[in-house]
């Protein structure tokens, strides 16, 4: 079951981004890093990407207006 | 004229389109065999369009966003329950079901999974039923022929009818190993089985042996945990199990299940199961769904704020005295929504300062809010 919760159709495209990365997305957002939406560090996708609580998470999602839109998390 | 074509123009207008708007001009654009200069044109004027029908800054779009789901709310049918597809299943629905919604309640009143499965199992009937009557909740009393109490010699017999086994596709050597490990006293002959209670010095035997009976009734010889009813049903092609309870994590790892479809209408199941961002889409697919259900449509961008409000701290929070409207920072936007009192006493306890940066304390103390023109200020250039 493991692995397969991130093809299941609920689940979006989650991308861990790296520190310049982040830092870019926070300069370009002009917000502080905790502004960001929050995820839990164990959340079930979080465990599954391997990604560590101060991450900065790109998801994107399927949007039913916009086809693709794109938003950020921190992990917690 | 492809996607790429589109997309480079759209960037050379620097026109920051998102992705369905780019597909909709390709398509327009190959209907109408657009020469490139049309297309740059097009594009532009799609900007301005697009730039003018964005949201202005400033827009109170938390309190459209309430009107706007609120208003065909008043409409709902109070109370109704709905039958999914299937005569035997209720759901509930309307505004029922749209408060559990936002609320984020923990025990929904009728959770309920939609399994699908994978492409070479969906058409094989067999398959299926033989997969529900795993999930379903089957006791003893489903599969038996003739049930006797012998009062008199304090003991009961119990025949279990076959054909009833093979229709439901159980085997028998596991629902005896079931009944075994169930029950201590208990003989076996083939189809025979006969009970017989413990009995302490006490003198309800008599009690005893009815109680035995019951248990003996509703033992539980095949399913999955918190699922009882199932109704299998054909859409389309395919066949899907619905399933009264609901238990996502143990109905996923089940061989033949399609892991990507397979959903439950329990928000808080899909948290655990496969984190927020799914979460927040069961909550746009849940509210959305059962607006429409009734008859009425709510634009999905006012559901989507709603859904990332809940969502945005990790955890799915409710939406009111317990939840976003709880946890607001200033005391007089709390005080004066729910436990005004409580609030306010509170407060003082600790000692709170309330800044005065949102709507509600603004309106309360009679100063200009801060929303839409409201919401800038006038800076003066020092003279040098």
């Amino acid at each position: 079951m493991k692995k397969q919760i991130l093809k299941h159709k609920l689940v979006p495209d989650h991308a861990i981004l790296s520190k310049t990365e982040a830092n870019k997305v926070v300069k370009q957002l002009n917000v502080h890093q905790e502004q960001l939406p929050k995820i839990k560090a164990d959340d079930p996708v979080v465990k599954e990407i391997g990604a560590k609580s101060g991450d900065v998470l790109k998801i994107t999602r399927k949007s039913h207006t916009a086809g693709k839109f794109v938003i950020y998390r921190l992990v917690l | 004229m492809d996607i790429k074509k589109v997309t480079s123009v759209v960037k050379k207008k620097k026109a920051d389109f998102p992705e369905s708007l780019i597909h909709e001009i390709t398509d327009a654009s190959e209907r109408h065999e657009l020469k490139a200069k049309e297309l740059e044109l097009l594009v532009d004027e799609i900007k301005k369009e697009y730039e003018r029908a964005g949201v202005e800054n400033g827009e109170a779009v938390g309190t459209v966003a309430a009107q706007s789901v609120g208003e065909p709310g008043t409409q709902m049918t109070m109370r109704t329950f709905h039958y999914a597809g299937v005569a035997e299943l209720n759901v509930t629905l309307g505004l029922p079901r749209l408060i559990e919604i936002v609320d984020a309640r923990k025990k929904i009143s009728t959770p309920t999974m939609t399994i699908y499965f994978e492409e070479n199992y969906g058409t094989d009937e067999e398959f299926v039923r033989k997969i529900a009557n795993q999930i379903g909740k089957i006791v003893f009393n489903d599969v038996l022929k003739d049930f006797n109490v012998n009062y008199a010699d304090m003991s009961m017999t119990v025949e279990i009818d076959e054909e009833k086994v093979k229709e439901k596709r159980l085997e028998y050597d596991s629902i005896i190993a079931k009944i075994e490990k169930a029950f201590k006293k208990v003989v076996i002959n083939k189809n025979l089985l006969s009970f017989e209670p413990t009995i302490s010095e006490s003198k309800h035997a008599i009690r005893e042996l009815r109680l035995l009976a019951d248990k003996v009734h509703d033992l539980q010889i095949s399913g999955v945990k918190n699922i009882g009813k199932v109704v299998i049903s054909k859409e389309d092609v395919e066949w899907v199990i619905h399933t009264e309870g609901s238990n996502l994590g143990a109905v996923l790892k089940m061989e033949g299940v399609d892991k990507t479809r397979t959903t439950t209408n329990d928000i808080h199941e899909i948290e655990k199961i496969l984190g927020i961002e799914a979460a927040r889409n069961s909550i746009i697919h849940e509210a959305q769904s059962t607006m429409e259900e009734q008859g009425l449509t709510v634009d999905v961008r006012h559901i989507m704020l709603v859904a990332d409000m809940m969502t945005s701290d990790g955890t799915v929070k409710s939406i009111g005295r317990h939840g976003i409207s709880g946890e607001k920072a200033s005391v007089l936007a709390r005080a004066s929504f729910e436990e005004t009192g409580k609030h306010l006493l509170r407060a003082s306890i600790r000692g709170e300062i309330d800044y005065l940066t949102g709507i509600i304390e603004n309106i309360i103390i009679g100063q200009p809010i801060p929303l839409g023109t409201g919401s800038v200020g006038v800076i003066m250039k020092a003279r040098d």
